[in-house]
């Protein structure tokens, strides 16, 4: 038997991971990869406290965190995309038309 | 009758709404019509009230009228409402009578400028605010029409926006008038939270009850709302916009500076009386602040050439000795004061107004003389208001400035060294006033010669509210003929179911009659002394002026150049600043031009400059942001 | 109890949405104001079913959605904000040339996210209603696909607000975790024992959902988006944003924190004490430096959310009704004078600075009449619905003994005003230089801004009516 205090610890490294990614990759694309790596992180979290409670709540959560991260690439996909017909880029560090 | 005191703002409102909307398309008459005839009929209503009010009973003088409940939530309400006593009749009466007067004469001197319209518009609504101010029957109703003024105050003082002067005078007015308001805005939250209500009524019935003397909130309340009324009445050390505010057209100034706006500072404390005498220590601090910017800004106005200046820096000593008298107890004297300097000074600023408009705009006294046959009505007006507020015996200004100095020194709040720096005071105004009258209406002529072949007396439009003011500032006095005098002072009388059951001064007949009659014997020989000593030195020996200027170099100097309050705010702000060696003050060191305001206005500027450049427009630096305050709020949480 | 009728007006919008979608498939020229008009109708039918929803104390799908007073006022609120973004919006995409029937599908959709943002009354249900509406502004933000800078916005606020709403995520696992249970019923449950006040976890939870919702309502540090997608975005988009998203996640963040988390005060209120001053002074600061006048305003919207903040480190009656009261008033005048920026700009980002302006009232008295009543509004001066609020909100400061507090925000909307006065002043102190609309004022933003302005006003002169009714929707929370 596995203790919980594992699980949380492994969701709580890969959310880490998934923000650091955020912090220092430069493709948009890894960064939106980074982004849905932070969501499982949290997917792993919910889980394990569902089966440590023995409740259905954190599972059924988890689906609805899934579907959400599925939203979230198809229109962030779809953004990216829009933006690099524009710019023809999509390194972050030279997107910033917009500042001060 | 008295039920229809709404209609005294609400005619000035109509005058806005119609000259804001439409007065583009009107004709000029008409928009000067409009504007007049709004102010007009509220003068009328005022006069009709106060007679009203004189013919009932002294306890009966008393009037709340609620248009409506206006914020009401769990325990918190304020209302819309209306109080009428004799202190706010007297008010209507000053702002509506005197605007009413400086809207007619507008109509003559702003013929054939381009913003008519919209400067009658201004106008109007200053007085609808002002009269929404000393109207209101609570604080919050109060800091509607107070902040609507410093508005409109803005508004005008910078209506030649074109010239960059104006521009500049009106952000100072903006800016100092913020510092007073943010004072006067925590005064009137400190309130809400004592007395959990904000309504003038209860709060003061309820203030003598719950505190003694000198208790420590009144004491914070007091001086947080006196700190609003320093930057509205332009006292020591919030003083720098009044004279700067000279920029504005002049029908303006009269108005700023006699009927309304730096009035509002004094009314606000009169009515706050209650407050304010369980406060000694904000008592001595009204008073103090009173005589010290009397006798300043007096002796700043003993070097001026500009004769605008010369009135403006009077204003703010005449204000001072208000203050003088509210901050001795005498309330009702402070008032009266308010009263008759709005008579002549609206007089003094209006014949000014008609030397610059004959003189196409010429303002230094240097430059004039000899005026007294050119403008024949212009000059014996002019003369009156001088007489009148040097304090010469029989003008209105003499009765009232001294029964404050009298208070100053009778009163058991007051003290020898008021009355002595009252009366120094005096005698410094009636020197610079007749200076001023000998420079520009006596001896020789000065004036460039392209400008005299233009030289005449303004239209009647103009002249006429100059003699009806000039008859106010007779007879106004007369209102408030001390008992020493043989007269009921009825003006006090009239005001003392306001300022009841508190030393309002005047009423009792004083058993010292005879240092009464000293005291102002004395105010009359300064009086005359400063007239004397002005006639000597610009009539009969005109050469004395440079040879003591020479003479005294330093201190004409010193006197010519406003103390240096100017350069000294630049030298604490810029200079010790720029010599430090700090490389992070570098950055904020900036041309601190005029003084500390701006120098406030272009900190904040730098530093909005530099904390924008925190927006570096990376997404990088704005997830770096959030996950730092995310790593700040858990930490506190967790390591706590 | 599923209880779906109880959610008529959010079907309804999510039908209209759909409706609207379909109708543009119509092969009809006239079809684009046929679209706005099916929308507005749908919006209207809406906030009449949710009046009529008023004193109704229900629950529907078991507990996940109230349907109180809050929710109902606060519906009401994203309703009006809907149909005035549709009213402004009709002449605006036209001539961005971006007409395109999903527009308005996907602002409906975004007010339907609003709806369940008000309403929720389940960590999970609070979740997905953010990421319903975030998924259809961050999609609105971008919606000028050729203009680099919408994209660069729609990227921005896509990136950011789905990190933030990873780390909102987190803390409701984590306090899912703790409690067991996501309904908020049940936490507050849980944490009426004594001992669940103290549980690190759950405390760490709290200051993750902080972080979700500060950055929705924009709150420095979680603030940086705020600028830059303000002014990308296309305007009425971001001044759809500005007001319901603001309105929407205030909504959600009192729910939860006065009601759920309210036990915990103690440990919140420090910390968004330092939060609205910190806010406070910077959004005000910064804005002074502006040019961009979309960009002044979204530092003004930063200011704001620290007013609104300072209401709730009050907490006490007068301060949680303040609240609802603000973000009334805010919404109106906020879209009033992005209203008046819809109007005046140009294609091809003409107008947009503030120097712009110089002139407009000699041109457009109206409009600058308007534009000047939204500013002093914003500033705070009476007798406008902004000086109310702020006053309402700062006496609550001082009565719940946060005098400091007060003094910082009487302080930072003193600064304001002078970034306010200074559109004003270029309005009507100098001469205009050019012409600044092609044609007359369209109709339906003049109507947009006629409603705006008489609300702002009519906020200011007889606010006692809403007032009650802004008590009366936040006593009930939770009783």
């Amino acid at each position: 038997m596995i203790p919980i205090s594992h699980y949380l610890t492994l969701g709580a490294i890969i959310f880490i991971i998934g923000s650091i990614g955020v912090l220092t990759r430069k493709n948009a694309i890894i960064i939106l990869m980074s982004i849905e790596l932070m969501l499982n992180g949290v997917n792993i979290t919910l889980v394990a406290f569902s089966y440590h409670l023995a409740d259905l709540t954190g599972q059924i959560f988890a689906i609805f965190v899934v579907a959400v991260a599925a939203g979230e690439a198809a229109v962030g996909l779809a953004i990216i995309i829009a933006l690099f017909r524009c710019r023809a880029t999509v390194n972050v560090d030279e997107i910033q038309l917009l500042k001060w | 009758m008295l039920d229809y005191i709404w209609l005294v703002p609400t005619f000035p409102l109509i005058g806005v709404t119609i000259n804001g909307l439409l007065g583009k398309r009107l004709p000029k008459k008409l928009v000067g019509l409009v504007a007049c005839g709004a102010l007009g009929l509220s003068f009328l209503v005022s006069v009709i009230i106060f007679f009203t009010l004189l013919h009932l009973p002294p306890e009966q003088r008393y009037l709340e009228k609620v248009l409506y409940t206006w914020i009401s939530s769990g325990a918190f309400r304020a209302e819309a409402g209306f109080q009428l006593d004799p202190l706010s009749a007297v008010m209507i009466l000053v702002v509506s009578g005197v605007g009413f007067f400086i809207h007619i004469y507008s109509i003559g001197y702003m013929h054939g400028d381009k913003g008519y319209a919209r400067y009658f518009a201004y106008l109007n609504l200053f007085a609808f605010f002002m009269l929404l101010l000393v109207l209101a029957n609570n604080f919050l109703f109060l800091f509607v029409g107070w902040e609507g003024v410093g508005l409109c105050s803005y508004l005008l003082i910078g209506f030649w926006y074109e010239r960059k002067s104006a521009a500049d005078a009106g952000k100072k007015a903006f800016v100092v008038n913020r510092i007073g308001d943010f004072g006067f805005a925590l005064g009137i939250m400190l309130i809400f939270s004592t007395f959990g209500t904000i309504d003038y009524s209860e709060v003061f019935q309820a203030a003598p009850e719950k505190f003694s003397p000198g208790a420590l909130i009144i004491t914070a309340i007091t001086l947080l709302l006196f700190v609003g009324a320093t930057g509205k009445s332009a006292q020591l050390p919030l003083y720098t916009w009044l004279p700067d505010a000279m920029e504005g057209p002049t029908p303006v100034s009269a108005l700023i500076h006699a009927a309304t706006m730096v009035t509002a500072g004094v009314y606000m404390v009169a009515r706050c009386h209650v407050l304010y005498l369980l406060a000694p220590i904000s008592l001595t601090v009204v008073a103090t602040v009173g005589a010290l910017t009397a006798i300043f800004s007096a002796s700043i106005g003993l070097a001026q050439n500009d004769i605008k200046r010369i009135l403006a820096y009077s204003t703010i000593s005449q204000l001072g000795y208000m203050f003088l008298g509210c901050g001795v107890g005498a309330f009702s004297a402070g008032i009266f004061h308010l009263m008759t300097h709005a008579f002549f000074k609206a007089l003094l600023f209006l014949g000014a107004g008609s030397v610059i408009h004959a003189l196409a705009g010429e303002q230094d006294l240097r430059k004039m003389g000899g005026l007294r046959r050119n403008l024949p009505i212009t000059f014996p007006t002019f003369l009156v208001a001088t007489l009148a507020i040097a304090g010469l015996p029989g003008f209105s200004g003499f009765f009232s400035k001294d029964e404050i100095l009298w208070e100053a020194f009778s009163s058991p709040h007051g003290h020898f060294i008021y009355w002595l720096i009252g009366i120094v005071t005096a005698g410094m105004t009636s020197f610079y006033m007749f200076r001023l009258v000998f420079l520009a209406f006596f001896g020789s002529s000065r004036i460039e010669t392209d400008r005299t072949h233009h030289i005449h007396e303004s239209p009647p439009s103009m002249t006429m509210p100059l003699i009806i003011l000039a008859l106010l500032s007779i007879i106004g006095g007369y209102a408030g003929v001390p008992h020493v005098l043989g007269g009921a002072n009825r003006f006090h009388s009239f005001l003392s179911p306001v300022f009841s059951g508190h030393h309002g001064g005047g009423d009792v007949v004083d058993p010292s009659a005879s240092t009464e009659i000293v005291i102002m014997t004395m105010s009359v020989l300064v009086a005359v002394g400063g007239f004397l000593l002005a006639h000597r030195m610009y009539i009969k020996r005109p050469e004395v002026p440079a040879i003591l200027a020479d003479k005294a170099r330093w201190l004409y100097q010193l006197i010519f150049n406003k103390y240096y309050v100017d350069e000294i705010y630049d030298f604490l702000f810029v200079n010790s600043i720029k010599n430090g060696a700090n490389r992070l003050w570098q950055l904020f060191d900036v041309r601190v031009v005029d003084g500390s305001v701006n120098g406030i206005a272009n900190l904040a500027g730098q530093g909005s400059s530099l904390l924008s450049q925190l927006q570096s427009g990376y997404v990088k630096s704005y997830a770096a942001s959030i996950l730092i305050g995310a790593a700040l709020i858990i930490g506190y949480y967790v390591l706590r | 109890m599923i209880n779906l009728s109880l959610l008529t007006p959010e079907i309804i919008v999510l039908i209209t949405a759909l409706i609207v979608l379909i109708l543009d498939l119509l092969p009809w020229r006239g079809r684009k104001v046929l679209l706005a008009t099916v929308g507005v109708l749908g919006t209207v039918g809406a906030l009449l079913i949710t009046m009529g929803q008023w004193d109704l104390r229900e629950e529907a799908f078991y507990g996940m959605v109230a349907i109180d007073n809050f929710s109902v006022y606060f519906k009401a609120l994203f309703l009006i904000i809907c149909t005035l973004t549709i009213l402004l919006s009709i002449n605006y995409i036209t001539r961005g040339g971006i007409d395109l029937g999903e527009y308005y599908s996907l602002v409906l959709l975004a007010t339907f996210g609003y709806m369940f943002m008000a309403s929720g009354t389940d960590l999970i249900t609070i979740f997905l209603a953010l990421e319903i509406l975030s998924l259809a502004v961050y999609i609105l933000a971008g919606f000028m696909r050729h203009s680099p800078k919408s994209n660069e916005s729609a990227f921005k606020y896509f990136l950011l607000g789905a990190f933030s709403s990873a780390f909102l995520l987190y803390g409701i696992a984590n306090i899912y975790g703790v409690v067991g249970n996501t309904n908020l019923k049940d936490i507050a449950q849980y944490l009426s024992q004594e001992a669940a006040l103290k549980n690190p976890l759950f405390l760490a939870g709290m200051g993750l959902l902080l972080v979700g919702f500060g950055f929705k309502v924009a709150i420095v540090p979680f603030h940086m988006w705020t600028p830059d997608v303000y002014e990308g975005s296309p305007t009425t988009v971001t001044a759809f944003m500005a007001v319901g998203t603001k309105a929407a996640s205030f909504a959600a963040f009192l729910r939860v924190f006065f009601y759920t988390l309210e036990p915990l005060k103690g440990q919140w209120v420090p910390v968004l004490w330092l939060l609205a001053a910190v806010t406070i002074i910077f959004g005000n600061t910064v804005a002074i430096y502006q040019k961009n006048i979309k960009r002044m305003l979204a530092y003004s919207a930063i200011a704001h959310a620290g007013y609104i903040l300072v209401a709730m480190v009050a907490g006490n009656d007068l301060g949680s009704s303040s609240i609802l009261y603000y973000l009334l008033v805010y919404s109106l005048m906020n879209l009033g004078a992005f209203g008046v920026v819809i109007i005046v700009e140009k294609k091809e980002e003409e107008n947009l600075t503030i120097s712009d302006y110089r002139g407009l009232a000699y041109k457009h008295p109206m409009l600058s009449a308007a534009m000047s009543l939204f500013l002093l509004s914003l500033a705070g001066i009476p007798p406008t619905g902004g000086f109310v609020g702020k006053f309402y909100i700062f006496s609550a400061a001082v009565s719940g003994g946060y005098v400091g507090l007060a003094i910082i925000g009487v302080l930072g909307s003193a600064i304001a005003l002078y970034y306010y006065l200074r559109i004003i002043v270029y309005m009507y102190m100098y001469d205009p230089e050019k012409e600044f609309l092609d044609g007359p004022v369209p109709f339906f933003s003049a109507a947009a801004l006629v409603i705006t302005a008489i609300g702002t006003i009519l906020l200011g002169i007889t606010p006692a009516r809403i007032l009650e009714l802004a008590h009366y929707s936040i006593s009930y929370l939770g009783h």
